[in-house]
């Protein structure tokens, strides 16, 4: 298929964010800080552009494209809709914020797009030049991002802890790739797949557990999540709900596809690294939390004890587990949107607040916002009828399924010991004393906080649309 | 001959590692780290990459070396203070290398191509071709949608380094070019005749 027709049916949305953000860069130029509004209201329509590309595209057959560098299956274009809404919802969210704090800067929402285009050449990465450079991309975006309140100084210090970091494991991946080359002569995973066999030497083995490695560090699933409640405390909020809900799904999303398509012969032995990152991560963010004040750290311990749910499902290496995969990202990924967009709401006297304690009393001072989070909190807990229960279901059943019963029983009882400390949010809104109202928050906050508890209350009514995709996208991966 | 040259580059590298380590003058550091990779770029040539020679050359030695002696000169670094808590994570620090270094043993005894690469290399390169020519052969035709990517990269870089940076200060005089070039002499030059000893 020739260049220019490859770019126009299979990579239409990665194309229209590139030629997108340089339009806006050039807008941003030229019209200087004057620019952010308008910037940031073009971020949005490009974003959706993106999604409606997708969408139109969504009964396309799976092929390979540019020498089977990416692939355009249905898991990608399930996975890169969840993160374009990610990344949607995340600037939505951040307008009113940054004008608060004084970061309305055009670079914002460029840097948002910029880190996109990267989740979505890794969402359908199919080598591992691909894989690496869709990776720096979104990263270097990250790292910037995590930065972008420069005056501050929990700001900075995330920036430099996450590059620092980053770069480190980024290194490790490459040492992985290295190894996995020199052994297999190709960089494909169809290749690597080939040449990888039931019995393979020591050398694929190093370079698989880097490769993991590199990429638990970017889900930050334990023990590679040191960086990531410093992090998630530091950033400016708006970049934290990027973090937490956009890049996730970039980072599962290749792991899956990296371990499913290209070590289909060696599964025992990355299911041993699977296995134990997911009991790692479900024990750390199920205990860590408990002790957490401050409601962006509690929300980082709760996102790595959910990318070790996720990795339960990916455990099971079978259909079933990949689906479980894909409808627990759909579902964490409204989760914590919905989550963010109520820590954003908290704003007491034109101050933002992060403590926990600062939630007292909400649902006798603000009745509709604690009915919003509890729902959420009940959500993020796996308390039935909500989705969150459905997300644990599905990745739960599919490890029993495969036979992996430790693994269960651990995932289940990190998630009663996860629901003390989700339900307590919960207590001190409902049964402690009022603590100062908050300030009226935009309406694209309340817009979202609203939305998402819809969402995740009608899962169960109306599951259909999300299993129906979930279940294709699993499909194409085997 | 080649073995003789292999075993000084590689004397010289290793020497001048060590250097770069034990060395107390950060800058003699760097200038040593600078011997380091020319000595691996020759390790290179012999190995026939000598397009990754000049790369080493170009971009280690040319940028990354002297952006290394830059920041080592213009930034007040205390090494002394640095060094402070070196002795109590020598322990753990040796450990780690130690057990990372067994394992890279292992994984270089029990290493080997599988059966199957011969077959599977995407570009093999034929034999009168230089690895430079067989890379401009593919950078821009069959991998030029990793080129763009990486361009993208680039400009990712760039946006980050420039949100990071630059301030904006409001009572900073700028340059205006277009103005300077207008003026001349019969606007801006004012003669007075000046009476004596009572000045302006």
């Amino acid at each position: 298929m020739p260049f220019l027709a490859e770019l126009g049916q299979h990579f239409l949305p990665e194309v229209i964010l590139a030629i997108g953000v340089l339009v806006l860069i050039l807008i941003g130029a030229f019209r200087g800080e004057r620019g952010f509004s308008l910037v940031d209201e073009m971020a949005v329509g490009i974003l959706g552009l993106a999604i409606v590309a997708i969408l139109l595209s969504s009964k396309q057959v799976d092929v390979a494209v540019f020498d089977g560098a990416f692939i355009d299956d249905a898991f990608s274009r399930f996975v890169k809709v969840l993160a374009l809404v990610g990344a949607m919802v995340s600037i939505l969210m951040s307008v009113d914020w940054l004008q608060r704090n004084g970061l309305e800067k055009f670079e914002f929402p460029v840097l948002v797009i910029l880190s996109t285009l990267g989740m979505m050449l890794l969402i359908s990465a199919d080598n591992l030049i691909a894989l690496y450079l869709g990776l720096e991309l979104m990263s270097l975006a990250l790292y910037v991002m995590a930065a972008f309140a420069r005056d501050d100084g929990r700001s900075s210090e995330a920036g430099l802890k996450y590059f620092v970091l980053g770069a480190l494991s980024s290194g490790m991946m490459l040492y992985g790739s290295s190894l996995l080359y020199g052994f297999s002569g190709t960089v494909s995973f169809d290749g690597i797949a080939q040449a990888v066999t039931e019995h393979p030497p020591l050398g694929v083995i190093f370079g698989l557990v880097f490769v993991l490695a590199g990429l638990a560090f970017k889900m930050s699933a334990a023990p590679f999540h040191m960086w990531t409640p410093d992090v998630y405390e530091g950033a400016p909020t708006p970049v934290t709900a990027f973090f937490a809900s956009a890049a996730k799904m970039a980072a599962v999303a290749i792991t899956a596809r990296i371990v499913i398509t290209a070590f289909p012969a060696i599964t025992t032995q990355w299911r041993q690294i699977i296995v134990f990152l997911a009991i790692a991560s479900t024990l750390l963010g199920s205990f860590a939390a408990i002790g957490q004040t401050n409601i962006k750290r509690l929300m980082a311990y709760s996102s790595i004890g959910h990318m070790g749910f996720a990795l339960i499902g990916l455990a099971a290496g079978t259909e079933a587990g990949v689906k479980g995969v894909a409808v627990y990202l759909a579902i964490y990924l409204v989760m914590t949107l919905g989550s963010f967009a109520a820590i954003l709401a908290m704003r007491v006297d034109g101050r933002n607040v992060e403590n926990i304690s600062d939630l007292s009393g909400l649902s006798r001072t603000n009745g509709l916002m604690a009915f919003f989070l509890a729902m959420l909190m009940f959500s993020l807990a796996g308390i039935p009828p909500l989705a969150g229960f459905f997300a644990k279901y599905y990745v739960l059943l599919a490890a029993v399924d495969a036979g992996l019963y430790p693994l269960a029983v651990v995932g289940v009882l990190a998630s009663a010991v996860a629901a003390f400390y989700y339900l307590r949010v919960v207590k001190v809104m409902y049964f402690d004393e009022p603590a100062p109202d908050f300030d009226r928050s935009p309406l694209a906050i309340r817009a979202v906080l609203a939305a998402s508890t819809v969402a995740l209350l009608g899962f169960w009514l109306y599951p259909a649309p999300i299993m129906d995709a979930a279940g294709a996208a699993a499909k194409s991966l085997f | 001959m080649a073995a003789v040259f292999f075993y000084l580059f590689a004397t010289i590298m290793i020497a001048s590692a060590c250097v770069v380590i034990f060395a107390r003058n950060p800058v003699h550091s760097v200038l040593f780290l600078i011997l380091a990779f020319c000595n691996g770029a020759g390790l290179f040539l012999l190995a026939g990459a000598e397009f990754l020679a000049m790369l080493l050359i170009v971009v280690y030695v040319g940028a990354v070396a002297v952006l290394f002696l830059f920041v080592v000169m213009m930034l007040d670094v205390d090494f002394a203070e640095l060094k402070q808590g070196f002795a109590k994570y020598v322990p753990v620090g040796a450990a780690v290398g130690v057990v990372v270094l067994a394992e890279l043993a292992m994984v270089t005894v029990g290493w080997q191509p599988s059966e199957a690469s011969k077959s599977l290399l995407e570009t093999p390169i034929a034999a009168n071709v230089s690895n430079t020519a067989a890379l401009g052969q593919v950078l821009y035709t069959k991998y030029v949608i990793f080129f763009q990517t990486s361009a993208l990269v680039l400009l990712t870089a760039m946006i980050g380094a420039i949100v990071l940076t630059l301030h904006h200060k409001p009572n900073v005089k700028r340059q205006n070019i277009e103005e300077q070039n207008a003026r001349n002499a019969k606007n801006v030059v004012e003669l007075k005749k000046v009476p004596f000893r009572t000045g302006v």
